[in-house]
């Protein structure tokens, strides 16, 4: 694998690693803003008001059921190839942790504190934005930092319908037998995901409030 | 404790569903006299494994199939280490597989050579007429475009084209590499589509790619009117269908049936099995090759 | 809906493939992460190895780590092996840091008095840690297994079972009406096997309920 990864010829050109890297990244990002678009609001509404939250639960592990590469041949079949299919198999990927952790997020807030904002003379939306969410962000981020960490793994598999990212050096290394290939394909993607997952760690630092950091993880003390 | 025990029990159930666990279904190890049939990931394979597997068990043969491997890289292995008995073949890309250096492009020639290359312990059985050949395909608008009939017209635009077939066209010695040694064509870029298949028509026909790998039986070319380039430099040589087995378990009678079906099977054949395939409701490759077999008498 | 009537005699044997493929690795995955997740818990050196490695594990596609396993095993590639190994090893990724929360979870004042009643160090981790850390375990166990089953999946790129095959077959035949059996087929079994975890907690954890 080494060989193949340090290969120069394999770092440059329309197929090479950064090309790869970089669409593969981009699929991830793509995904994960879209999925938080859809799964934020939702969970933070059910979590809000208290109503439906077995439905938020139970359309979490159905979507979390949806085998990835059966969506996306789906998509393809139905609307054709392209990155439309991949986008839509892992939206639906990443949507149940987000919406997941948005949920538990906002239940966990601790009532008093949102009795309190109530008492303050708040609206409800300013209840649910400028108190909960807030509050929720850790559970939000571990929901959302859960999503990362699956769609960088599984967007390799969007390569199988001919989409890009790193996924092609799976496949194709796969096809040609060609183990160092596919094994570089798969220590990138590990690779990437660390990455991603250290910048959310360094977002989620720098937008919790130093209030909610956990002071120490949990454990028999 | 006794909840503890009715829990257990319930979760022993779920497991002795499947049996010992790593052992049974068609996934393991079949006992020694069974013939495990197997495919390639294109529908063309699996229906003749379909048809060699229902002949075969029709005389009494102890038969288990393992459809839809992969590609030639990744199944000749489960050939080689006794996974697999018997698979159907292309004589051309089999020689070039375990003889790179190959250089036979006729019928006879390639099936003898071919019974010589073979590892000990695998052999292939008689030939049948029926060829599918892969082949340099284009749209009827780029062959109209640059006046293209065979891959020498080609050669002035390869540099500019961009070429899609299935990821291992790039290494096979009639793939990329025999496209540029006989015809001194390099494509500007190749894109990994799949064997055949969806992609690759897809491929073409939204010009993602201006030429690429098709098989010659397949339907999708006289669908799509696409134009199959011709061959003058045989980069791609004969490929008549025949079964690859495993000699231990080819016995007379295995010998005999497959024989008798390599006799009824001509390139028409091929054609008239992929438009089944893909007429709009789908039949299963197990279905058309029941039907095929009680046409051919068989 | 209808592909799955009209071919019931493969899409059985295809269920029967995937649920094996499926449930066996989670049955070695679940076993193997209780000692680890244990140590996880009581140490916190531990705890800092093993989760950002159970992380990484579980970000390396599983395509890469079903291939690579009859490389690295020397067993024969269409081995039903090579599908196992690696859903056991994200079954351990995943279970390791259920198992460490869930024992951490047990209150302090519970397991000190089950010492000062006696217990050796076995018997109260049997009877009184594990199964008060059940609940979470479970939850832990639910994702697993739903995980699991929609995983499988991909050995069908190497050739191995399971709806996968399904998959394949359908997206190379254009034929969405397969790929959807197997669809269903997936979340069918996700849901009964989600559901009888589920059942499999209730009836195993009584106090939970007790005093409703």
């Amino acid at each position: 694998m080494g060989g193949w990864l340090f290969e120069p010829a394999h770092w440059s050109g329309p197929t090479g690693i950064p090309v790869r890297l970089l669409e593969h990244l981009g699929y991830t990002l793509l995904t994960l803003v879209i999925a938080a678009v859809i799964a934020i609001p939702l969970g933070a509404f059910v979590g809000h008001t208290g109503k439906g939250g077995f439905l938020i639960v139970g359309l979490s592990n159905v979507l979390r059921a949806l085998p990835t590469t059966a969506v996306l041949i789906l998509v393809v079949l139905w609307a054709g190839l392209g990155d439309f299919p991949v986008y839509v198999a892992l939206v639906l990927l990443a949507i149940p942790p987000i919406m997941a952790g948005t949920y538990a997020g906002i239940r966990a807030v601790d009532p008093v504190t949102v009795d309190a904002a109530r008492g303050v003379g708040m609206r409800e939306s300013g209840v649910l934005l400028q108190v909960e969410i807030p509050n929720a962000l850790p559970l939000i981020f571990g929901g959302f930092r859960g999503a990362a960490l699956q769609v960088v793994a599984t967007a390799t598999i969007a390569a199988y319908t001919g989409a890009g990212g790193l996924g092609r050096f799976v496949f194709d290394g796969l096809a040609l037998q060609e183990f160092g290939q596919m094994l570089a394909g798969a220590v990138l993607v590990a690779l990437l995901a660390v990455l991603v997952d250290l910048g959310f760690a360094g977002l989620q630092r720098l937008t919790v409030s130093p209030g909610l950091r956990p002071v120490g993880t949990g454990g028999t003390k | 404790m006794k909840r503890i025990a009715t829990a257990v029990a319930a979760v022993m159930l779920l497991s002795a569903c499947g049996g010992d666990p790593l052992q049974g279904g068609n996934n393991n190890p079949a006992p020694t006299d069974t013939i495990v049939v197997g495919s390639a990931n294109f529908p063309e394979s699996t229906v003749l494994a379909e048809i060699y597997a229902q002949a075969l068990a029709a005389k009494g043969v102890k038969v288990s199939k393992r459809l839809n491997i992969g590609n030639r890289e990744l199944y000749f292995k489960g050939v080689q280490d006794g996974s697999i008995d018997l698979i159907p073949e292309y004589s051309g890309v089999l020689l070039k597989h375990v003889n790179k250096e190959a250089q036979e492009v006729s019928s006879d020639e390639v099936y003898t050579a071919l019974k010589k290359s073979l590892p000990q312990g695998l052999t292939v059985l008689d030939k049948s007429s029926a060829e599918d050949k892969d082949a340099v395909v284009v749209t009827k608008q780029i062959a109209a475009q640059y006046s293209l009939k065979s891959i020498d017209d080609l050669v002035p635009y390869c540099k500019d084209l961009v070429f899609g077939g299935p990821a291992e066209f790039q290494n096979r010695p009639d793939g990329l590499p025999g496209l540029k040694a006989k015809y001194s064509c390099e494509f500007k870029q190749f894109k990994s589509l799949d064997v055949g298949g969806p992609l690759t028509v897809a491929g073409l026909k939204d010009n993602t790619v201006q030429a690429a790998d098709l098989f010659t039986t397949d339907a999708a070319i006289k669908a799509n009117e696409f134009v199959v380039l011709e061959d003058p430099k045989n980069v791609f040589a004969a490929q008549n269908v025949l079964p690859l087995v495993n000699e231990k378990k080819a016995s007379q009678q295995v010998r005999d049936t497959l024989n008798a079906i390599a006799k009824k099977i001509d390139t028409k054949t091929l054609l008239d099995l992929n438009q089944k395939l893909s007429a709009p409701d789908k039949p299963e490759p197990e279905k058309v090759a029941k039907e095929w077999l009680a046409s051919a008498g068989i | 809906m209808t592909w799955i009537f009209e071919n019931w005699e493969r899409f059985w044997e295809v269920t029967v493939v995937h649920l094996r493929l499926s449930v066996v690795p989670v049955l070695i995955g679940f076993v193997l992460s209780i000692p680890l997740g244990w140590v996880a818990s009581r140490s916190a050196t531990a705890r800092a190895i093993l989760f950002p490695l159970a992380n990484i594990l579980f970000t390396i596609p599983s395509i890469a780590l079903i291939v690579i396993t009859p490389v690295l095993l020397g067993v024969k590639i269409l081995d039903e092996i090579n599908v196992i190994v690696p859903l056991t090893i994200y079954t351990v990724a995943l279970m390791v840091r259920s198992v460490a929360d869930a024992l951490s979870a047990v209150p302090g004042h519970v397991t000190a008095a089950a010492n000062a009643m006696g217990f050796r160090p076995l018997r109260r981790f049997l009877t009184v840690d594990f199964p008060l850390a059940l609940p979470v375990t479970i939850a832990g166990l639910r994702v697993a297994t739903v995980s699991n089953i929609s995983m499988v999946s991909v050995g069908a790129l190497v050739g191995l079972g399971g709806y996968g095959q399904l998959f394949t077959e359908g997206y190379q035949t254009d034929n969405s009406a397969k790929v959807f059996a197997g669809l269903i087929g997936t979340v069918v079994v996700a849901a009964l096997a989600d559901g009888l975890l589920l059942l499999i907690g209730r009836v195993l954890t009584p106090w939970a309920r007790a005093g409703r």
